[in-house]
C-alpha cells in the first residue's frame, strides 16, 4: 500500500490542478496550473494504465526475443538503451503538428483544448502508439500496411496504404503551407531560411569528404551558421537592394516551395536531406526543452479566455462547433495517426526487450502531448486581441491595423491599431495582420518566452525569427523526407496495377512517382494558398480529419489483434478510443460534406458560388468568372477528397468487424505472431 | 557523469538515424567473425542511406 501513496499524492496534485484550471473564471489563471495539471495526469496513467495495458491487455513477456534480439545484424535490427531509444522514438513522432494544431484550438479558449490534450493522449493517443508497437514487435517489427494486411487481409491491408498515401500527401500540403504563412512578405524569415540551404550543402561536404560521420561537430558549425544567418537577416532584411529580392508573395513562395520540393527529394540524401536533418532535429528538441524551461520560469498569466464564444462555432480561425471539430483540429498531442507509421517503422526494430515498451510506446506520446500543452500555453498567454489579428483571414477583419483593430474588438477582444503596428515592430515583420497557420503565432509566444528570460524586450526581433526558423527548418525536412516516403507508397500503389513499375533499376518510375506525389500535395498547396479565408481553414480540418482517421484504422488493427488473440475481455482498450475518433471523424467528415453552413460545408459553399455563377455573379473574393469556376472545382476536390477518407475508414470498419466475429468462432487464438517458442537467439 | 553524456550522444546519433558503430563490430565478431565489417565510413553512408532513402516511411508532421 505504501508504495501507492506518492501516487495518490501525484494524483490529487493535479486533480487539484484541474479544478483551478477549469473552475476559475474572472480573476487570471497562471500558466504553470496546466503544467502542472498535465504532468501530475501522465505520471499516473504511465504508472497505473500503461502497467495495466502491459500486464494484463498485452502481458508482456520480458524473456520473449524481440526483433533486435531475433534477427540481430548490427544495423537495423540493434537492442538499444531504452533511454536512447525513448529519445529516438521521441524525436521521431515530434514536429509540426503538436505545435501547430494547439494554437489553432486557443479561438475557443484555453480550457477545451487543454482536456481534450490530457483526456484524448491518455485514453487514445498514447494506447495506439503503444498497441501498433506491440502488434509490430511481435511481428518482426513490420510496417503498418503488412500488419493489416496479415491480420485483416490483402483488401484490407491496401485500402489502408491507399488512405496512408493520401494522408502524406495532405500533410505535406499542410505544412508547406504553414511555412508560406510564416515567410511571405518577411525578407527576415526568407533570408534566415534560404540561409539553411548552401549552409547544409557545405554540411553535407563536410561530411561526405571533409570528417566523414562527424555528427555533432558538423552540427555545431551548422548551428553557428544559423545563428549568424538570423542575425545579418535584419541588415539583409532592411536593406533597400537586399530587403526585396527576399521578399515574396504568398504565390510566388508556394511555386518556389514545389520547386524546391522537387528538386531536394531527388538529390543524394547526404547533400541536401540528411545535413538538414541534423540540424532541425537537436534544434527542435533544444526548442522544446527551452521552452519547457522558459514558461516555468517565467510562470506567465493566460491572457486567453477560458472558453470563448467560438466554441459554438462561428470562429475566424476555423469553422464549425467544438463537436466534433476540437477533436479534430488537436490531432498531433492528443492522439495521432501517423504515430502508427513510426511505431511500425525503425523503432519496435531497435527494443530490446518487451518491457521496455510501454516506455517507449506511452511514454513518448505523453512527452509529445506536453509539447501540444506547451503551444497551447504559449498561445494563451498573448494577448487574446493579437491572437486573434494574427490568426483571422483578411476576408473577415481587413488588412490596415484601423480595420483590424475594430473588427477584433467587435468580436470581444479589444485591441488598439498602435499595438498591432507595434508587436509587429518588436519581432521585426512589416505586419503581424493575418498569419494563421499556427507558427508565427507561437513564435511570438516563445518570443515573449524567451526574451524575457534571456535578452530582454531587444532581443524579441532575434527570438521571433529562431522561432521561425527553427519551425520552418523541420518543416521543410519534413516535406523533403516525407516526398520521397510517398514516391515509394505510390510505386507499391501503382506496381499492383502496373508490375513494372516497383523495377528499380529504371530511374523513369522513380521520377514519375516523384512527380506525381509533389503535383498532388503542389494542388492542395496552391489551393489553400490562394484561399481568400486564409487556406488553413480549409486544409487544416481535412488533415484532422484524415489523421485522426488513420488513428481509428490503428485503433482497429489493435482491437482485431486482440479479438485474435483472446483478449476480447480486454478489447475496450483499444475499442473505446477508436468509437470515440470514428464518431468525431465521421461526424465532422459529414458535415464537411454535407453541412448546409457555407462556411463548413463544401458542397453547400459550391452550391453557393454555382448558384451566383449561373446568374453570371462574381461573388467575392473571386475577381473573375476563370476564379468562380477556380472555386468550385477546389469545392468538388475536397469534397471528393472526404467521401475518399470517409470509404477507406468505413471499409476497413467492416473489416474489422469481420476479422473479430471470424477470430470469436475459434476457441484458439489466430493472430499470426511470431510463436515464443519458435524464437530461438541466435 | 561520463556514462550520462555517453548515452546522450548515442542518443543524438540514433535520433538522426545512426545507430552505435561499436555495437556493430561487437555483431559482426560475435556471428560473423569470417566476414570483414564496414569501415566507419562506410558504416555511416550506409545507415545515412538507409534512414533518409524514403523507405521508413519518413517522420511525423
Amino acid at each position: 500500500m505504501t508504495r501507492h501513496i506518492p501516487w495518490i499524492l501525484t494524483a490529487l496534485v493535479g486533480a487539484v490542478s484541474l479544478a483551478v484550471v477549469a473552475v476559475s473564471r474572472g480573476e487570471t489563471v497562471n500558466a504553470l496550473w496546466i503544467v502542472v495539471a498535465a504532468v501530475s495526469c501522465f505520471l499516473v496513467a504511465y504508472r497505473y494504465y500503461a502497467l495495466f495495458i502491459a500486464r494484463e491487455v498485452m502481458r508482456l513477456d520480458p524473456a520473449r526475443p524481440t526483433p533486435a534480439i531475433r534477427r540481430a545484424d548490427g544495423l537495423d535490427y540493434v537492442a538499444t538503451d531504452r533511454t536512447v531509444l525513448f529519445g529516438h522514438h521521441f524525436a521521431a513522432i515530434a514536429g509540426a503538428g503538436p505545435l501547430v494544431g494547439p494554437v489553432l484550438a486557443a479561438q475557443m479558449g484555453y480550457l477545451p483544448g487543454t482536456l481534450w490534450i490530457i483526456a484524448g493522449v491518455v485514453v487514445a493517443g498514447a494506447v495506439q502508439d503503444f498497441m501498433v508497437l506491440f502488434v509490430s514487435m511481435r511481428r518482426d517489427g513490420k510496417s503498418l500496411g503488412e500488419l493489416i494486411r496479415m491480420e485483416m487481409g490483402q483488401v484490407a491491408g491496401t485500402i489502408a496504404l491507399f488512405g496512408a498515401f493520401m494522408i502524406m500527401v495532405i500533410i505535406l500540403a499542410v505544412l508547406a503551407l504553414i511555412v508560406v504563412k510564416a515567410l511571405a512578405e518577411s525578407p527576415w524569415g526568407m533570408f534566415t531560411v534560404a540561409a539553411t540551404v548552401p549552409l547544409a550543402l557545405a554540411m553535407g561536404a563536410y561530411t561526405r569528404w571533409i570528417r566523414p560521420g562527424r555528427i555533432g561537430e558538423v552540427s555545431i558549425l551548422g548551428l553557428i551558421g544559423l545563428l549568424a544567418a538570423i542575425v545579418y537577416g535584419q541588415a539583409i532584411a532592411q536593406s533597400p537592394v537586399w530587403g526585396p529580392i527576399f521578399t515574396f508573395t504568398p504565390v510566388q513562395l508556394c511555386w518556389i516551395l514545389i520547386g524546391y520540393g522537387a528538386v531536394a527529394s531527388v538529390l543524394p540524401v547526404w547533400l541536401l536531406l540528411a545535413p538538414r536533418d541534423y540540424l532541425s532535429t537537436f534544434l527542435k528538441i533544444g526548442a522544446i526543452a527551452a521552452l519547457a524551461i522558459g514558461i516555468v520560469i517565467m510562470a506567465p498569466p493566460l491572457r486567453m479566455h477560458a472558453v470563448t464564444q467560438f466554441a459554438a462555432g462561428g470562429g475566424p480561425v476555423w469553422s464549425g462547433g467544438l463537436f466534433p471539430f476540437l477533436f479534430i483540429t488537436i490531432a498531433c498531442g492528443a492522439v495521432s495517426g501517423f504515430h502508427a507509421l513510426i511505431a511500425s517503422g525503425t523503432t519496435p526494430k531497435l527494443i530490446a526487450t518487451e518491457s521496455d515498451a510501454p516506455l517507449i510506446g506511452y511514454g513518448a506520446m505523453l512527452m509529445e502531448a506536453f509539447v501540444a500543452i506547451m503551444a497551447l500555453v504559449g498561445a494563451s498567454i498573448l494577448d487574446p486581441g493579437i491572437y486573434f489579428t494574427m490568426n483571422s483571414p483578411a476576408a473577415v477583419i481587413g488588412t490596415d491595423p484601423a480595420s483590424v483593430s475594430a473588427a477584433v474588438t467587435a468580436m470581444g477582444f479589444p485591441i488598439s491599431p498602435d499595438l498591432i503596428v507595434q508587436t509587429a515592430k518588436d519581432v521585426g515583420e512589416h505586419t503581424i495582420i493575418s498569419r494563421a497557420g499556427g507558427a508565427p503565432t507561437l513564435a511570438v509566444a516563445m518570443a515573449e518566452i524567451f526574451s524575457h528570460v534571456f535578452g530582454g524586450p531587444a532581443m524579441k526581433a532575434f527570438w521571433y525569427h529562431f522561432a521561425i526558423l527553427f519551425e520552418a527548418l523541420f518543416i521543410l525536412t519534413a516535406v523533403d523526407a516525407g516526398t520521397r516516403a510517398g514516391r515509394f507508397m505510390l510505386q507499391d500503389l501503382i506496381a499492383l496495377a502496373v508490375p513494372s513499375f516497383k523495377d528499380s533499376k529504371s530511374q523513369l518510375p522513380g521520377f514519375v512517382a516523384t512527380g506525381l506525389c509533389v503535383a498532388a500535395w503542389g494542388f492542395f498547396l496552391y489551393q489553400g494558398v490562394t484561399d481568400p479565408l486564409g487556406g488553413v481553414n480549409t486544409l487544416w480540418p481535412v488533415f484532422g480529419i484524415s489523421n485522426q482517421m488513420l488513428a481509428a484504422i490503428a485503433l482497429m488493427l489493435g482491437t482485431a489483434v486482440l479479438f485474435r488473440m483472446k483478449r476480447d475481455r480486454f478489447a475496450w482498450v483499444t475499442i473505446v478510443p477508436a468509437a470515440w475518433l470514428l464518431i468525431c471523424t465521421l461526424s465532422a467528415g459529414f458535415l464537411k460534406l454535407f453541412s448546409t453552413d457555407a462556411k463548413v460545408g463544401f458542397l453547400a459553399h459550391a452550391a453557393k458560388y454555382g448558384a451566383a455563377l449561373d446568374k453570371g455573379e462574381v461573388l467575392a473574393p473571386a475577381k473573375s468568372v476563370a476564379e468562380m469556376r477556380q472555386i468550385l472545382f477546389n469545392d468538388y476536390v475536397d469534397a471528393g477528397l472526404v467521401a475518399i477518407f470517409l470509404a477507406v475508414v468505413l471499409s476497413l470498419l467492416v473489416f474489422t468487424i469481420r476479422t473479430c466475429i471470424a477470430a470469436r468462432r475459434f476457441a484458439a487464438p489466430t493472430a499470426r505472431e511470431i510463436p515464443a517458442q519458435l524464437v530461438t537467439t541466435p | 557523469m561520463s556514462h550520462l553524456l555517453h548515452t546522450l550522444r548515442r542518443m543524438m546519433h540514433l535520433m538522426v538515424g545512426q545507430p552505435d558503430y561499436d555495437a556493430y563490430l561487437r555483431h559482426m565478431r560475435h556471428h560473423h567473425p569470417g566476414h570483414a565489417p564496414m569501415d566507419r565510413t562506410a558504416f555511416f553512408r550506409n545507415r545515412q542511406e538507409a534512414r533518409y532513402g524514403g523507405k521508413n516511411g519518413g517522420k511525423c508532421c
